[in-house]
């Protein structure tokens, strides 16, 4: 897939959910890895003294890493659905822009297996990771 | 006071204090001693899926994250930060688009350092759940850390860092 394709397909994606939107999250391509970036906003918080981003939203930021993922790389009839989801969180989401980056383990043809890590200033001090099992639904056409 | 006891003075106040849970509209249903219900009314900008409209997996995970540390609070006999350790959520079904998704929590377990709790989350009846959860709270999370002090640039190594 070229890296323009890829591009508008990611964006296409990002479009069109509103919850991605809402919570502001962008993305970026390198080659066909992503980059999620969700830059920081006040009604992101979750503990009003530190402060620090809520869990939930860490959690949902990087489930979201994890769709967009498997949408672009794996192509799919409709957008994957998470059965289950494991979260560890390691250190406390500061009031700044959070990154995260998925990686697919394995891909069937109904079950995908994704794992996400979370970080702010530097990849080597994560802030979270997710694991995760999600529905697939491969396009007839996709390889 | 106990906890319990200011969050029943104020209701759905103490849960509009935390930004997010304001943001995605979250209400309280109720309280007791270390169990909680939480809310969140359908709105279409928090949809994940724009052809079916169901709520995103995010609002629900962000929900359940929510009601396990308000079960956690009316479990405790003073204020104390709590930060998730761990959460692991099983989604079940889709929640019913335009429906309000519930999710109540119980706080089955404290020890002096740690909360365990379990939840889930449906939409019209509690036996037929949208997805469930397992959460470990840390308690006493900002321990020695004084407020703002996110807005200081780390000083510790990373491997230093207690989150």
């Amino acid at each position: 897939m070229s890296e323009n394709v890829a591009k508008d397909q990611l964006e296409a994606v990002l479009a069109r959910i509103p919850y991605a939107r809402f919570l502001g999250v962008r993305a970026e391509l390198a080659g066909d890895e992503m980059t999620a970036i969700l830059p920081y906003a006040e009604r992101l918080i979750g503990n009003p003294m530190l402060p620090a981003i809520h869990g939930g939203v860490l959690g949902a930021f990087m489930e979201m890493t994890a769709l967009i993922q498997v949408s672009i790389s794996e192509g799919q009839a409709r957008q994957p659905r998470p059965i289950d989801v494991s979260i560890e969180y390691l250190r406390s989401g500061r009031p700044q822009t959070t990154f995260a980056r998925a990686e697919i383990k394995r891909v069937g043809r109904r079950i995908a297996n994704v794992h996400v890590e979370a970080w702010q200033e530097a990849r080597g001090a994560p802030i979270a990771f997710l694991r995760g099992h999600f529905a697939v639904t491969p396009r007839a056409d996709a390889g | 006071m106990r906890p319990l006891d200011s969050i029943r003075a104020v209701g759905s106040q103490f849960i509009q204090g935390t930004p997010h849970a304001h943001a995605l509209g979250m209400e309280l249903v109720s309280v007791d001693a270390n169990t909680g219900t939480l809310k969140v009314p359908y709105r279409e900008d928090l949809v994940g899926d724009p052809d079916t409209g169901v709520f995103a997996g995010g609002v629900v995970t962000a929900l359940l994250d929510q009601v396990c540390g308000l079960a956690v609070m009316a479990s405790m006999e003073e204020f104390t930060s709590t930060a998730t350790l761990d959460l692991r959520i099983d989604y079940m079904r889709a929640a019913q688009p335009g429906k309000a998704v519930f999710a109540t929590a119980h706080c089955y377990k404290v020890t002096r350092s740690v909360a365990f709790v379990r939840a889930s989350a449906y939409d019209a009846d509690p036996a037929d759940p949208v997805a469930t959860a397992q959460a470990a709270f840390m308690l006493n999370s900002n321990a020695g850390r004084k407020p703002g002090a996110n807005l200081k640039p780390r000083t510790t190594r990373p491997s230093e860092d207690k989150a």
